[in-house]
């Protein structure tokens, strides 16, 4: 175990996974909120465009995303991120971290509107205020109280995800264990640290977002 | 909430008006976004007769590549979800149990093997065990890696539902059993769980989809599953990106029927719950 920091570089195959993580978690949050504002949109076109994108991202696999970005985006529709052959793979394999889990994004978001009680949003427009207002005012402060709960799962699951991103050649961390067990055969020891990079990176995203989800909790 | 209903007033004049435009404006971005797909397709002449013609008049495309693909994406997912269950029921069981030691033990483990990147696992059985050894036929070793991180996987998954789904229940359920004289044991049995897997039922057709989409992880394994065969596809026809393409639609026609399923079984069991 000990020559395999000596022998690989673990760290650095670490760091990809964090950034990664990062670079995705923003990528989808962003992402994720413009498509739930379309699902709740009162323009019925504009709903469908939101609905047909989480549909169609949920039900896809995440491996089938990233090598048809290698292997269909990159090499046949010429659309590569970067000329270098490594930095295309991890842009890529940013994005379709980001595309994919801005579908889980936008439903979290809107299990967040549905906790927020039919009398808030009534309120609201009998105040006078309208769509908007309601929106920003009362409904979406709410809202994303309601919401951190499934947002933090959903981060945890992209953390976890970023893992995918081996299958089109990144070395992160699923692809140094790749490498260090082909080599070096079966070591429980290594597979245990990177399980347990893992688990470090997960678990204070979960107790951090259950402790605030708690917090910031809408009395009722 | 029910979100259309509420968030928005019946829409007067001049809001229908902005409606308006604003369908005008998603409009214009679906066609422009249609128009750029094609242009790019267009450029890179993925557009040609001959790359997708095959999926309609040649059979082989379908009996020598998609249905074996199929087949390998519904075996692993099939027995994974099995042995999945069994796993989930035994530590499920096992977290819920009044003996404080293996109540701990069995959180230890659900926990880490929630925790765990599928991938990893599966990285790991393979090129650590199945690919190495003799454990399995050869042949075999590809889809015993899936099958192996797939199970410990959704076993976790499922063993934290039974858990939920046990907690879920009304407090009167237990306290009649012991009160008629069944042990703990018999009360989770013969009460509670048998109640808790009804209820969970919608979640676990749910799961399914998970372990459909998770089987594609085997693609990095060298399993041959749908993926796998949609790259074969691509190489033999010359046609990669429609391959791709349609192995895609076959993943969301599947995967959405069975979420569809999913909030029928739901929606049956709010509605039964609701007259008893």
């Amino acid at each position: 175990m000990g020559d395999i920091f000596a022998d690989y570089d673990v760290l650095g195959a670490v760091w990809v996974t964090i950034q990664l993580s990062i670079l995705g978690s923003i990528g989808a949050l962003i992402l994720g909120t413009i498509v739930a504002v379309l699902r709740v949109s009162p323009v019925a076109v504009l709903r469908g465009l939101g609905t047909s994108y989480v549909n169609t991202f949920r039900n896809l696999p995440l491996t089938l995303l990233m090598v048809f970005s290698i292997l269909g985006l990159s090499f046949i529709l010429q659309l590569s991120v970067s000329d270098d052959f490594a930095r295309n793979a991890f842009w890529w394999a940013a994005i379709m971290l980001a595309v994919y889990h801005a579908a889980y994004i936008c439903e979290a978001l809107r299990s967040g509107v549905n906790t927020v009680p039919v009398g808030q949003a009534e309120a609201a427009r009998s105040i006078g205020l309208g769509f908007g207002q309601s929106l920003r005012e009362v409904i979406l402060p709410q809202a994303f109280r309601g919401a951190i709960a499934p947002l933090g799962s959903v981060i945890i699951a992209l953390i976890k995800n970023s893992t995918v991103a081996a299958v089109i050649g990144v070395g992160d961390s699923a692809g140094l264990l790749q490498v260090i067990t082909e080599n070096e055969g079966a070591s429980l020891p290594t597979f245990f640290f990177f399980a347990m990079v893992f688990v470090v990176l997960t678990l204070p995203i979960g107790l951090w977002t259950t402790s605030l989800s708690r917090k910031l909790a809408v009395k009722r | 909430m029910s979100t259309q209903a509420v968030l928005f007033d019946a829409p007067g004049p001049r809001a229908r008006l902005r409606h308006r435009i604003l369908t005008a404006v998603g409009a214009i971005l679906v066609i422009g976004i249609a128009y750029v797909v094609y242009l790019q397709f267009q450029k890179a002449g993925q557009l040609k007769a001959f790359m997708w013609e095959p999926f309609v008049t040649d059979p082989d495309v379908w009996t020598s590549y998609l249905i074996p693909g199929l087949k390998g994406t519904f075996t692993a997912a099939g027995i994974s979800i099995v042995l999945a269950v069994v796993f989930g029921l035994l530590f499920g069981m096992g977290r819920l149990s009044p003996f404080a030691p293996l109540r701990w033990f069995c959180s230890v483990i659900v926990e880490f093997f929630r925790a765990v990147p599928v991938l990893l696992m599966m990285v790991f059985a393979y090129f650590g065990y199945f690919a190495t050894s003799n454990l399995v036929p050869n042949q075999h070793a590809p889809l015993a890696a899936v099958v192996t991180a797939l199970t410990l996987y959704n076993g976790a998954v499922i063993a934290e539902l039974v858990r939920s789904g046990v907690h879920g229940l009304p407090k009167g359920q237990s306290e009649a059993g012991l009160s008629v004289g069944l042990t703990s044991g018999q009360v989770l049995r013969s009460i509670q769980l048998p109640q808790a897997l009804t209820a969970m039922l919608p979640a676990l057709v749910g799961q399914l989809v998970v372990v459909l989409k998770d089987s594609a992880l085997g693609y990095g394994i060298t399993y041959l599953e749908l993926l796998n065969w949609s790259k074969t596809l691509g190489s033999a026809y010359a046609n990669t990106v429609p391959a791709y393409i349609v192995a895609g639609i076959l993943f969301i026609v599947i995967n959405y029927t069975l979420t569809r399923f999913a909030v029928y079984l739901e929606g049956r069991m709010k509605k039964r719950r609701a007259r008893a």
